[in-house]
């Protein structure tokens, strides 16, 4: 007998292999598509590179350092017109996070509230709810944020309404806020000598809840003893704060605004520009997380809901303990998304002049210096560094919580 | 022994449950009054409904059809409701409601556009409904062309030209495999339309005008005669206000300017003859230290004044021959064009461009989103680095950058001198946005199917794209469809975007018309209008998909 050898006679290469032999061809197919991707890529390159060139503006970024000279008039940090284009870009930039943090946490809000609200057994509220989600992620988003801007724009009251001995404006609150078309005014906290102390009390406090939850919890692993955690931790939240502010004399206050003159002084001004484009955006994307919402909690299985009330749980524990867990793992993830919607939607800010990162770098230092390659791969460059940085978090999360299976 | 027991030997009648326990008021009971804080809850939306409706009705029904102005609106209003009352002014509406549709296309031509969309069922037709007969779909992949034709008219050879680069792919892909192998059929199916469309099909349609040019001059100039005599009856005729009377004396310009273009046609080419001849000479004349450049930009600083100056002249001779040859070729265009009028792409507007560029993304977006989607899923490593880059790159940016890439940038990405449309510019961008987003959803399908279903294609002995288009993706797409309607509804609503960079959809026409100082100062209406109309459209749509979700369910 002969042994079968369990290698088969090496053909010589031949090169039509590289195509019909399956051991070869994924590289032929890799090998084509780079130098075809490359082709493209250096065609488009060496396109703008000569369009660049003819134009007299090679890519540079030198513009960056030289002064804007145009105004923000809505800012985080110190700015004024002789400051450079880069120190505007982050200006903007902080414009832009600061829309989009305040609109994600009030769409979770509205958007939680309206969810829940939907899933009422409640016949008319249940329909208000759907009413209300359908009517406004059916229509464009830019669409609100204008809608939101006329609607200041139109119908508050200009400040000159609130002079005189009988206005025909009031501020509201106690003379604490003032809604005019040309943006609201809050009071703002000034802080004098030892506010610290009280500010320092306050986070402690914060550090305390967390290190009480985490006690009271291995309290009630330990010996099944249950607290009333949310009373205590309510009082560690104010008290502590407060007593050090009586303590230490009062030593924050607040900045009324006060009209002077034709319009108000002091306090905060929170143009209405940024509050149109934070109503718009957190009431539309509230539509998409109240969907989430209803989505996840309705996804999970009315076994699960079942099983609990068997083992003797009371509904609210049910809800706390066995539904919301399961359903956070639908709705986190859909929730991340449309945060990163919503930052990216809060570009639209140039559609009512509130100066986020595309209205400075895109808008602004764009048409000034003529640079739109660079401002237009700076721009880019920032959304995505967002984006990228809030989808690993995401990643992070889902791998975290994705149920083990085989 | 008598039987004492008593049996009932007449049923009675069955009775009325209690009032309380059957119809609306138990209705009524279970599900909005069912406890106490349900009740709460149940006035308190009762009430927020009927404040709302309260504020909003009265708004809407006293309102003014018929007005000029917004002045006159106030007034009508304030004359049939009393002098405090304030209602909504439709006739900004009824006025607009033309220019919010279609833009600025020219009132005359608004069957063309009307047909369009009127095809356009017919053509998705077979797409969306699965009882219309198959054959349909040959129509559905020849009404891109029509609707080109259609909406920007001009001669019939160009959308021919473009679907005669797909007939000869697909004949290619037909006939060749017997002799090249399957692979040469492929590459030269994807090969040789693209020679096709970047050399010989723009020459190929300006001979055919220049040819029929030739030929229908006469008749083109006594269709002008006409034109003109028809507006010059305008221009003399009593009923006729200023405006037309303007619009008609413009009219005949242009038609002077085009006999006249059409009577020197020979003149034009011998014209053209002598500064091709001029720049070749002056091109051949130039030094030899700037004979490599084409723009005076690149010439580098130590060449002499008198060197450039001959490199500046050179230059223009060719720009002149250009500009001359460009004219022509319009002339010919014009006076030798088989077809319709043809609209600028600056003309387009309202709902008619949303869908214009949401229909154009949407269908290009499917097929270059399922590409993708593959690539990602692909176990080529390089293939799989460059989809998912592109795909992140795209899905991390807002449209508005890619927009603003679209009008300032994309130009610079192509060879000098090119320039194209707005409008076309902006759909490339828009389906490359979608098809990212599209991508993602397709791989959402995919990665649901179970993997015995890629095993069974395996084992059937299918190859890849067999196996894709038999097996995997009927159901990939299957699954995904209520995904897929949901991206095609954000990117309709998305279409608005394209108001910040200067093009005339419905909300940057609103801003136009408030801009006319008879409308100005006219804003919930204009609003409210477009808001309705995004609403219907994506509200069917979205019931669409949940149609389609029922009907295509396959389980339990």
């Amino acid at each position: 007998m002969t042994a079968i050898s369990d290698n088969e006679p090496r053909a010589a290469f031949r090169l039509s292999m590289l195509i019909y032999d399956t051991r070869y061809r994924s590289l032929t197919i890799q090998v084509v598509a780079m130098v075809l991707f490359m082709l493209g890529a250096g065609w488009l390159i060496s396109n703008a590179a000569a369009n660049l060139a003819a134009l007299g503006k090679p890519l540079s970024f030198g513009f960056l350092s030289q002064p804007s000279g145009y105004d923000i008039n809505q800012h985080l940090i110190a700015y004024n017109s002789q400051m450079s284009h880069a120190r505007a870009a982050l200006v903007g930039l902080l414009n832009t996070l600061l829309v989009s943090v305040m609109g994600c946490v009030s769409a979770t809000i509205i958007g939680v509230f309206i969810g829940v609200l939907r899933l009422s057994k409640n016949w008319v509220v249940s329909r208000l709810a759907a009413f209300y989600i359908e009517g406004l992620r059916n229509v464009p988003v830019l669409l609100w944020i204008v809608l939101a801007m006329a609607i200041f724009i139109e119908t508050l009251p200009a400040p000159r309404a609130f002079r005189g001995a009988n206005p025909s404006a009031t501020m509201y609150l106690d003379n604490m806020v003032a809604f005019t078309n040309r943006g609201f005014y809050i009071p703002k906290p000034v802080f004098h000598s030892g506010s610290w102390l009280v500010v320092l009390v306050f986070f402690l406090s914060l550090v305390g809840i967390v290190v009480f939850g985490r006690w009271a919890r291995k309290r009630f692993e330990d010996t099944g003893q249950l607290l009333p955690t949310f009373w205590i931790k309510l009082g560690i939240f104010f008290i502590p704060a407060i007593l050090f502010y009586f303590i230490m004399g009062h030593p924050i206050t607040l900045d009324y605004p006060a009209l002077k003159g034709f319009n108000f002084k002091g306090g905060f001004h929170l143009r209405n520009s940024l509050i149109a484009l934070w109503l718009a955006l957190s009431f539309y994307t509230a539509t998409y997380i109240a969907e989430a919402v209803r989505a996840g909690i309705q996804a999970v299985s009315k076994g699960q809901t079942e099983a609990a009330y068997a083992l003797g749980l009371r509904p609210t524990r049910t809800t706390q303990l066995i539904i919301l867990p399961q359903a956070l793992r639908i709705i986190i993830p859909v929730l991340i998304s449309q945060y990163l919607n919503l930052t990216k939607n809060s570009s639209l800010a140039i559609a009512v002049g509130y100066m986020d990162i595309t209205g400075t770098l895109g808008g602004i230092t764009l048409n000034q210096t003529g640079r739109e390659m660079e401002s237009l791969m700076l721009l880019m460059a920032a959304y995505l560094v967002i984006s990228l940085s809030v989808s690993s978090v995401m990643n992070w999360y889902n791998n975290s919580v994705k149920l083990k299976e085989r | 022994m008598t039987q004492m027991s008593y049996v009932r030997t007449n049923m009675l009648p069955e009775q009325k449950p209690p009032v309380t326990q059957a119809g609306p008021i138990r209705w009524l009971r279970e599900n909005m009054f069912s406890n106490i804080p349900n009740t709460i809850l149940s006035l308190l939306a009762i009430w927020f409904i009927y404040s709302l409706l309260g504020a909003v009705l009265p708004w809407i029904f006293h309102s003014s059809w018929n007005a000029g102005s917004l002045r006159e609106c106030r007034q009508s209003i304030q004359a049939a409701y009393g002098p405090d009352a304030s209602g909504a002014c439709w006739a900004v509406i009824r006025e607009r409601y033309n220019q919010l549709l279609f833009g600025f296309y020219p009132s005359h031509l608004y069957w063309r556009p009307i047909l369009a969309f009127a095809l356009m069922l017919v053509a998705i037709a077979p797409i969306l409904f699965a009882e219309v007969p198959r054959k349909v779909l040959w129509f559905s992949g020849l009404y891109p062309f029509i609707a080109f034709w259609l909406f920007w008219g001009g001669t019939v050879f160009l959308p021919i030209s473009i679907l005669l680069g797909f007939v000869i792919a697909y004949v290619v892909a037909i006939t060749l495999p017997r002799f090249v192998g399957s692979l040469g059929a492929v590459i030269l199916a994807i090969l040789l339309p693209i020679i096709w469309w970047a050399t010989l099909a723009g020459p190929a349609v300006n001979l055919m005008n220049r040819t029929l040019a030739g030929v229908l001059t006469p008749s083109y100039i006594a269709k002008m005669e006409r034109e003109k005599s028809r507006n010059e009856a305008i221009i003399s005729s009593k009923n006729s206000d200023p405006a037309q009377v303007d619009a008609a004396k413009g009219l005949i310009k242009q038609a002077d300017r085009r006999i006249s273009d059409a009577e020197n046609i020979g003149a034009l080419e011998a014209k053209l003859g002598k500064l091709k001849a001029a720049a070749k000479e002056k091109l051949a004349s130039l030094p030899a230290s700037v004979k490599a450049y084409r723009s005076l930009a690149a010439v580098p600083d130590t060449v002499s004044p008198a060197d450039r100056a001959k490199l500046a002249a050179a230059l223009l001779a060719v720009t002149n021959y250009n500009k001359a040859k460009t004219k022509l070729r319009h002339v010919y265009a014009e006076v030798g064009r088989i077809g319709f009028q043809p609209v600028e792409s600056s003309k387009f507007g309202g709902f008619m461009l949303s869908v214009v560029i949401g229909v154009t993304g949407i269908a290009l977006s499917l097929p270059l989103g399922i590409l993708l989607a593959l690539g990602r899923q692909s176990p080529l490593i390089i293939v799989k680095t460059l989809s998912v880059g592109f795909i992140e790159f795209i899905r991390g940016v807002p449209l508005i950058t890619l927009l603003f890439v679209a009008s300032t940038l994309l130009n610079y990405f192509l060879p000098p001198g090119t320039t194209f449309d707005i409008i076309l510019r902006v759909m490339i961008m828009v389906t490359l946005f979608s098809s990212a987003y599209m991508a993602e959803v397709i791989r959402g399908g995919l990665a649901a199917l179970p993997r015995g279903q890629y095993e069974a294609a395996d084992a059937l002995g299918l190859d890849y794209w067999k196996a894709m288009r038999l097996i995997i993706m009927p159901q990939a797409l299957k699954i995904s469809i209520p995904s897929i309607v949901g991206i095609f509804i954000g990117l309709f609503k998305d279409t608005t975007l394209v108001s910040i960079i200067g093009l005339m959809d419905p909300l940057g026409l609103s801003n136009a018309i408030r801009a006319d100082s008879n409308w100005n100062g006219i804003v919930w209406e204009l609003y409210g209008f477009i808001a309705f109309m995004f609403f219907v459209f994506c509200f069917s749509m979205s019931r669409y998909s949940a149609y389609l979700e029922r009907k295509l369910q396959t389980g339990h």
